[in-house]
């Protein structure tokens, strides 16, 4: 038991070494010429507000430029609600006597 | 709960969570905040409702009638909007090109249809944890 | 090794996200207790938020509220990502909770390695 316990954190400790190694080598100066910092982001950044209208660049991105991200994802929220209803709320009637047979 | 200070506390705590909810559910487009934010807040003050005043009590607030209302509602208010994009521009979700007014930027009746988008996706957001609270108590209790 | 440690401290946000995940994802592995390998999968949610947002970071930046100052701001691409990000983890964190509600109600417990023992039990029957 305790070989195991052992082992598997020698296991991680190794993953995080693997992880880590690899994210050194991302650009670690946080500036405007990182990679993620593109056209995209810049276009916003200068647009937002004339194109939109709202100057919070992240609602206009939520809301406006992929708003349709944004449908997705009230999508998935009501699908939860639906899958967690039809696990917990049992509206079959013989199953409900069954249950409170028990 | 059956206690008179953490009731006392809830009652005066709650108005005031929910007006601050909606408050930055209302100004996603000028500060930091939106939907998701505002609806997290006003679902979190349900919650902390339902856990003070019980589930009944709850329930009489919000029941599963308001629930279905509120889940489509949410939903259906933004399909509408974007509804508008199609007919007036031709393209889903079109925001300024659709003809809905940009105002100036930075005050508060800007940005078109993002302000409406914010507070059908508020009612979802709030809708729903209210909702899958409920129904994880419920089924404890039970 | 003074090159090493500033290394290390210019990429502390990326370290931390990855100690986080390997924290969620030896919580998943090891424990039994599937309440417990729900907090294991939140937390290497939380930990993909934080090197995502990290990504959009930039030193002395200001949230991208344009107010039409000279200022840098930071970028605002992974935040809204981000933020449909997480009401996904609160869908996938209820759906299992609600499952493991179930399976409480039918096995009395919800350790896994005693499931799986009741289920071989019942197999053998």
């Amino acid at each position: 038991m305790m070989m195991k316990r052992v082992l598997t954190l020698v296991l991680f400790l190794s993953l995080f070494g693997l992880l880590a190694h690899n994210v050194m080598e991302m650009p670690g100066k946080f500036t405007v010429d990182a990679p993620a910092y593109n056209d995209t982001t810049q276009h916003y950044l200068d647009n937002a507000p004339s194109e939109t209208g709202a100057i919070n660049v992240v609602g206009a991105i939520l809301a406006d430029y992929r708003a349709f991200d944004t449908l997705g994802e009230t999508i998935v929220l009501f699908t939860s609600i639906v899958a967690v209803a039809s696990i917990l709320k049992v509206t079959d009637k013989k199953t409900r006597e069954e249950s409170h047979d028990e | 709960m059956n206690d008179i200070i953490v009731k006392t506390v809830a009652r005066i705590l709650i108005p005031f969570i929910q007006l601050y909810g909606i408050f930055i559910m209302l100004h996603g487009h000028v500060s930091p905040g939106g939907g998701f934010a505002g609806g997290a807040m006003i679902g979190t003050s349900f919650v902390l409702y339902t856990l003070v005043f019980g589930i009944d009590k709850s329930k009489k607030k919000f029941s599963e009638r308001v629930s279905e209302y509120a889940e489509s509602g949410g939903i259906l208010l933004y399909i509408a909007l974007g509804l508008i994009g199609i007919i007036m521009a031709g393209s889903f979700l079109t925001n300024i090109d659709a003809g809905f007014p940009k105002g100036t930027p930075g005050s508060m009746f800007s940005g078109g249809m993002i302000p409406l988008l914010m507070i059908g996706i508020g009612i979802k957001v709030a809708s729903t944890f209210i909702t899958l609270f409920h129904t994880l108590i419920e089924e404890e209790e039970a | 090794m003074s090159a090493l440690l500033e290394s290390v401290l210019d990429h502390i946000n990326y370290l931390g996200a990855m100690a986080l995940f390997v924290i969620g994802l030896h919580t998943v592995v090891t424990h039994s207790n599937l309440i417990k390998k729900i907090m294991g999968i939140n937390i290497m949610g939380t930990a993909v938020f934080l090197f995502f947002v990290a990504i959009g970071n930039v030193t002395d930046g200001v949230p991208p509220i344009i107010t039409g100052e000279d200022v840098i701001y930071i970028n605002p691409l992974p935040s809204v990502l981000i933020l449909t990000g997480i009401v996904v983890v609160v869908s996938i964190t209820v759906y299992s909770l609600s499952l493991v509600v179930r399976i409480y109600e039918t096995h009395g417990t919800v350790d896994q390695k005693e499931i799986a023992r009741l289920n071989d039990e019942e197999a053998g029957l």
